[in-house]
């Protein structure tokens, strides 16, 4: 009897340590291969769209999307890798505060008002708790800092935190710099890394883009301490830096890697999403205004055309002559610094033809550079909430020049009888300064990864599939459209965590390319989209 | 000798009991240790269960049988193209019977059976690559059972009764693949309902063909538990009119399917017999799970079972007056069709290897003892039914690979 029950007690035993097991376990060591490259220390370099920025902000789940996180998971399911550190926010409201004080907001979501109208807003469910002057201790894997430029991560000092009030340093790499005088660089090759990625450049011309082209094409000055932050980064300089950066990782130990360029603003929807031709005459507040407007710039048509040298036919042919249509959406009225200013003979001309001189100078001073917008002009996405809204400012100013209060507001609708201003618009000499800059920048990124026979992904081409043919996945199609297309967060210009796995999967088809290797990539439709919320 | 049927039945054992969907074959260790074999084996009380029109030949007024059962399963999962992989932790299941027979007249005897035939715990990691269709589910069901046994001849008896069915569920999956609240929270409901109270019924008849060889028939029917009123409890929801989920309640239906079994005993010898039974499961009433909230909204859950078979082998030794030994074996098809294969009940085809054991303590109480192993086939499968928030048809799939062992300890009395 007592044997039987200790036979039984052993059986039992036996079975109790019998879990399923599979012929292939995809959780040990050898179900992927690295190849060629070593993941076991990964460090990852760049800007916002590295440090997983979205929404207009940087929180933490957007951190834990972020595509160097995804990568490393996956890298963590094909060889024993370091812990992936990143320096997280402190809160999922985003925003940051310096001493106290605000100095960048929360994060955009999707708000629905009473009448079920989707927009994004901030989130005002938590104030931001990020406190930049609380430094973290580092190192951290993930090095991309929000707002960096390709020579900011050569830049001593740009981690100061007592930089940062003056605008000398950016308050994201203050928070987990090493000591204030180091360089993002430094701190990365200070890491041993052993693999490595470069998304940089973006902002180089992306500050210039996104303010509508209001800061200066710097090709020619080689001197990038007198840049704004607005302005286009000279290709030599961007080729110097970028040079530096990829040289210094690589003989800190990161001999692969993988360079990801710079995509083109036309199809990144806070540059496609506001229409040129806006206005539609079903707009209660815009169609009745519709006749009194074509009279009163049939006035000044004749003029307009004519000091352009453009003899008009047909009324409308032309952008310089300005007219509203009574059936069709019309284009806004833009003023396009391109143009030669033609103020002081507009006004001569006015006044010649019998127009009160204090009129025809307001006139002429506000449609010295005006046309109407045309396909290929790009409105940016903030232009969507000032587009017939009377502005305030040009009210003031116009007051000021002794017209009533009345005629000030007929005469200070945005991009109706208002010019929409630089800031708003990115008229074809500026789209053309940008992509002759990507351009010399993305020949600059191929150069480099070829002569250092590292991984090379085409972010540019990654994201012109996904603003025309979209790109299938499980769910449906991933599509640049603002909002519901899934790729880019509600600030339009940055990712999704969706869009992100896209180009971690995009990276891992690379790095599988160039070094042999099966690094398994993410199913991005288990990754969210934009976050609705009315908080 | 001794040894050599122990190695014998060990050895067989290390090949399971159990049986497709959320049924439970566990209701008798006696009957378990021969592959559940047992609706032509007049052997115990067991019979309530397997064939209650056996319970007239039981030899003493009264023969009382109980026990229960500690299932150990746990499924694996993983998904080569992602290298995601995961595993249930699931706690022990106990299944248990109570079958008690009373000779009132030799041609007639009454009983009282309690099992639990049907019941599922699935206990995934939460957040696990398929928690839009499950993190975890348990399923409880326990029947009660009244029942006549009645000998018309020499040959050929009845048996059945009423059968009193109290179950619960409880269901926690995430709403979708991504939605979650501001902090990244992902968004879940707990369906809960219990005191679910149906009725049911079993009819059987045995054959007694002759000294040596019965005929069984069981059937029991279909019970379709109503879940009314049950509690929806919906957690880390977003703030937004988008996401217009709060607690309510719900009604669902969850069948449990009828059963036919037939099935036969050969006496070979003093010593040996032999058992076969054959098991239809009438799993083509499990057509979808639909919850409908009371808000008017329906969670359609496709399932489009199929009646499935299970094939059932055993033998028993009489190693000595007081020690007997069983060995078993059953094929058990799975009612789950290809592309229905859903992580809350993930069963492929399975094999069951049985064995047991009773020991006489006195001439009146004996201890029963049965061990299963239950073997899976590694699986590619998918669940292709899942419909998303922007109602695209989103396939979840991979490789599972299950295990079950379920090792259980009872008694059997006569007076």
């Amino acid at each position: 009897m007592k044997n039987y029950i200790k036979y039984i007690g052993i059986l039992a035993l036996g079975m109790v340590a019998c879990e399923p097991e599979f012929e292939n376990p995809v959780d040990e060591n050898d179900a992927y291969s690295n190849g060629e490259a070593d993941f076991s220390n990964y460090v990852a370099l760049g800007n916002s769209l590295t440090a997983g920025y979205a929404d207009n902000a940087l929180y933490i789940t957007g951190q834990q999307n972020s595509y160097p996180n995804i990568l490393a998971q996956q890298f963590s399911k094909v060889q024993e890798t370091q812990e992936f550190d990143q320096p997280l926010m402190a809160d999922n409201a985003g925003g940051l505060l310096l001493n106290g004080t605000p100095i960048a907001g929360t994060r955009l979501v999707l708000g629905i008002d009473a009448e079920g109208n989707p927009s994004p807003r901030n989130y005002t469910g938590q104030a931001p708790s990020t406190e930049v002057t609380e430094l973290l201790s580092g190192p951290f894997s993930n090095m991309g800092v929000p707002g960096a430029k390709v020579y900011h991560l050569v830049a001593p000092g740009y981690g100061n935190v007592a930089g940062v009030a003056a605008g000398a340093a950016n308050p994201y790499f203050a928070r987990f710099a090493s000591e204030p005088g180091t360089t993002v660089l430094a701190d990365a090759a200070a890491q041993n890394p052993t693999f490595f990625t470069l998304w940089i450049g973006n902002n180089d011309v992306l500050g210039f883009a996104t303010s509508g082209g209001a800061g200066v094409d710097q090709t020619g000055n080689f001197d990038p301490s007198q840049y704004g932050s607005n302005d286009i980064t000279d290709p030599q300089v961007f080729a110097q830096a970028y040079s530096t950066i990829v040289t210094s990782m690589i003989e800190a130990g990161a001999e692969e890697g993988v360079l990801l360029n710079i995509p083109d603003v036309t199809n990144v929807p806070y540059f496609t999403t506001v229409p040129f031709a806006p206005l539609s005459p079903a707009n209660p507040s815009f169609g009745p205004m519709i006749p009194t407007l074509n009279a009163t710039f049939a006035q000044l048509n004749p003029a307009l055309t004519a000091l352009r040298g453009v003899s008009e036919e047909t009324p409308g042919e032309s952008v310089y002559s300005i007219e509203f249509s009574a059936s069709a959406a019309s284009p806004v009225i833009v003023h396009d610094e391109s143009l030669p200013d033609i103020s002081a003979q507009l006004t001569e001309v006015l006044i010649q033809s019998g127009m009160d001189p204090g009129q025809a100078t307001i006139y002429g001073m506000q449609y010295g550079q005006v046309r109407q917008a045309t396909a290929e002009d790009l409105l940016v996405l903030t232009s969507s909430g000032v587009i017939g809204q009377v502005n305030t400012t040009r009210v003031q100013e116009l007051m000021a020049m002794g017209l009533t209060q009345e005629q000030a507001g007929q005469l200070a609708v945005n991009g109706v009888t208002y010019p929409m201003q630089d800031r708003y618009v990115l008229v074809p000499s500026e789209i053309a300064s940008i992509n002759g800059a990507r351009t010399a920048y993305n020949q600059v990124i191929a150069q480099v990864a070829n002569a250092n026979g590292l991984g090379l992904v085409d972010a540019a081409a990654l994201l012109q599939e996904t603003a025309t043919t979209g790109i299938p996945f499980d769910g449906g199609v991933l599509t640049s459209t603002f909002a519901t297309g899934g790729a880019f967060s509600l600030d339009g210009v940055h990712l999704t965590p969706r869009g992100y796995a896209l180009v971690a999967n995009k990276i891992i088809d690379e790095i599988n390319e160039t070094y042999n290797a099966t690094v398994p990539k993410v199913n991005i439709g288990n990754y969210g989209t934009i976050t609705p919320s009315n908080d | 000798m001794r040894k050599v049927l122990l190695l014998l039945v060990f050895a067989l054992a290390g090949t399971l009991t159990y049986a497709g969907g959320y049924r439970v074959a566990v209701q008798g260790q006696r009957a378990l240790a021969m592959g559940h074999t047992g609706v032509a084996v007049v052997n115990s009380a067991e019979l309530g269960f397997f064939n209650p029109a056996g319970l007239v030949y039981l030899e003493n007024q009264l023969t009382i049988s109980a026990g229960v059962s500690a299932v150990f399963s746990e499924v694996a999962w993983q998904n080569e193209s992602t290298g995601a992989s995961a595993r249930t932790d699931n706690p022990a299941g106990t299944p248990f019977y109570f079958n008690a027979s009373y000779k009132l007249k030799d041609w007639l005897s009454l009983g009282l059976s309690v099992y639990t035939p049907y019941g599922s715990t699935v206990e995934w990691e939460d957040d696990w690559a398929g928690s839009h269709l499950v993190n975890n589910i348990k399923l409880q069901a326990i029947y009660v059972q009244p029942l006549v046994s009645v000998k018309v001849t020499d040959y050929l008896s009845f048996g059945g009764g009423p059968i009193f069915v109290t179950g619960s569920v409880n269901f926690n999956r995430n709403l979708s693949r991504t939605l979650t609240d501001i902090d990244g929270n992902r968004s879940e409901v707990t369906i809960d309902a219990s005191g679910v109270n149906e009725w049911g019924w079993s009819a059987s008849a045995l054959f007694t063909a002759s000294e040596d060889l019965r005929i069984g028939v069981n059937y029991r029917s279909e019970i379709i538990m109503n879940a009314e009123g049950g509690e929806a409890d919906f957690e880390n929801i977003p703030n937004t009119p988008l996401a217009p989920f709060s607690d309510t309640t719900f009604d669902a239906e969850l069948p449990l399917p009828a059963e036919l079994t037939v099935g036969l005993s050969y006496q070979l010898n003093d010593k040996w017999l032999l058992a076969f039974d054959f098991n239809r499961t009438f799993w083509d009433v499990y057509e979808s799970l639909d919850i409908k909230f009371a808000n008017g909204r329906v969670a359609n859950n496709p399932r489009a079972y199929e009646d499935a078979n299970t094939w059932r082998f055993g033998a028993q030794y009489d190693a000595t007056d007081k020690l007997t030994l069983r060995a078993g074996y059953y094929l058990d098809e799975s009612p789950v069709q290809p592309g229905y294969f859903a992580p809350e009940t993930p069963r492929n085809d399975s094999m069951g290897f049985t064995a047991g054991l009773s020991l006489d303590v006195t001439s009146r109480l004996a201890i029963d003892a049965s061990f299963a192993y239950i073997r899976f086939d590694e699986v590619d499968a998918s669940y292709d039914y899942y419909v998303d928030e922007n109602m695209q048809t989103v396939p979840f799939g991979g490789t599972y690979k299950s295990v079950a062992f379920i090792p259980g300890l009872g008694v059997t009395y006569k007076l």
